[in-house]
């Protein structure tokens, strides 16, 4: 079946960890790192970067506006 | 598949608006001002109008906006951007000018101008980002604040026989013929962002066509007022706010009657 791939950069230092695009990732891509960035905020990263569809969600939602994403122009065929 | 193969230039889908400057935001964390911020920003930008843009700053946590929203700014006396705007906007007809406000500056200290303002039908832009409290001065009751709300000046709640009942100011608004386009939406889901945005846009169509004000409210989250995590916070947004402050567009001179 084909999938659509995304990924997402997020400008780690600037992140506040409000936690609000983990919540809004339909595929549970996102979690709050264990370390801290220079700010002292637990940081924003993929966790599972397979499940990233590059829906924009976490971006729409990210008050700090730090997150690009990224689209695969074709689907991926998975296998 | 490699992430860095998604990651390229022509895989891009979504990035900060270059409206927006570099400098980190001063909100909290998960306050909803940086969002509100952005699609006013992304919408200058879509409609090519920022170097004939305009915005007036409040007093509040916004009172820095001017910092982040890359354009011509003016920051104004706490609740008197309405009448700022109304007099940039009359020396300078040709160019777009919006106010953003918060509760407090708009529906306490500014209700007389922004009153007048919409009731002039001032061709201008009013965004308004109601988190039913004084978030920058710590979370003291606002007139927006809800009946039986704990803020700091309202430890037991607000009690509506005491301390009078909250003020629909977007409602009122919508009743004044000065009034062209009067909405009110949230941004805390990608629904209500998408939503939001196509209303600020409205809003400034509005303007540029010189319909009237256009005034859009937007429901928002104070977590550290409110003393709630951000998630827990714009949960607590959806049960309490909205059903006292109900989202969608009030007033539109334009729509189409069936
Ligand atoms: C004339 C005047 N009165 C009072 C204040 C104190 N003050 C600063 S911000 C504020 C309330 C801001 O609340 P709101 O407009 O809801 O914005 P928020 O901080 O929640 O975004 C007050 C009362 C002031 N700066 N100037
Ligand atoms: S929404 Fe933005 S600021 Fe908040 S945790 Fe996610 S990336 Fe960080
Ligand atoms: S783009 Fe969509 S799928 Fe990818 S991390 Fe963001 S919300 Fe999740
Ligand atoms: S005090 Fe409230 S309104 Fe002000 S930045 Fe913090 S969360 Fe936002």
């Amino acid at each position: 079946m084909a999938k659509a791939r995304g990924a997402i950069v997020v400008d780690k230092e600037k992140c506040k960890g409000c936690e609000l695009c983990v919540v809004v990732c339909p595929t549970n891509v996102i979690r709050l790192a264990q370390e801290v960035n220079g700010k002292g905020y637990h940081f924003a990263y993929m966790e599972i970067p397979v499940a990233c569809t590059g829906c924009t969600n976490c971006a729409l939602v990210c008050p700090d506006s730090v997150i690009t994403v990224y689209r695969l122009k074709q689907p991926v065929s998975e296998n | 598949m490699n992430i860095e193969d998604i990651i390229k230039p022509e895989n891009l889908v979504f990035k900060k608006t270059g409206l927006l400057t570099e400098k980190p935001l001063s909100y909290c964390p998960g306050c909803g001002h940086g969002v509100a911020h952005r699609l006013v920003m992304e919408v200058i930008e879509e409609m090519g109008i920022e170097e004939k843009t305009i915005g007036i700053a409040p007093v509040g946590c916004s009172v820095l906006a001017y910092e982040f929203m890359n354009i011509d700014m003016q920051q104004a006396a706490h609740g008197r951007a309405p009448a700022v705007a109304t007099g940039v906007k009359r020396v300078l007809p040709d160019h777009f000018v919006f106010t953003y406000q918060g509760d407090g500056d708009l529906a306490a200290i500014g209700t007389a101008e922004t009153i007048h303002a919409c009731n002039r039908g001032e061709n201008i832009t009013i965004i308004f980002i109601n988190n039913g409290i004084y978030g920058m001065t710590g979370g003291q009751m606002a007139p927006t604040t809800l009946p039986g709300m704990r803020s700091s000046t309202s430890p037991y709640g607000r009690d509506v026989a005491s301390m009078g009942h909250p003020l629909k100011m977007t409602e009122l608004v919508a009743h004044l013929p000065g009034t062209c386009y009067v909405a009110r939406h949230a941004v805390h889901t990608p629904a209500n962002v998408t939503k939001t945005k196509k209303s600020i846009r409205k809003a400034f169509e509005y303007q540029r066509d010189k319909k009237g004000l256009s005034f859009v409210e937007i429901v928002s989250n104070c977590n550290s007022g409110w003393k709630m995590t951000p998630v827990d916070s714009n949960q607590w947004m959806e049960e309490n706010m909205f059903p006292f402050y109900p989202l969608g567009v009030i007033k539109d001179i334009d729509a189409k009657t069936k």
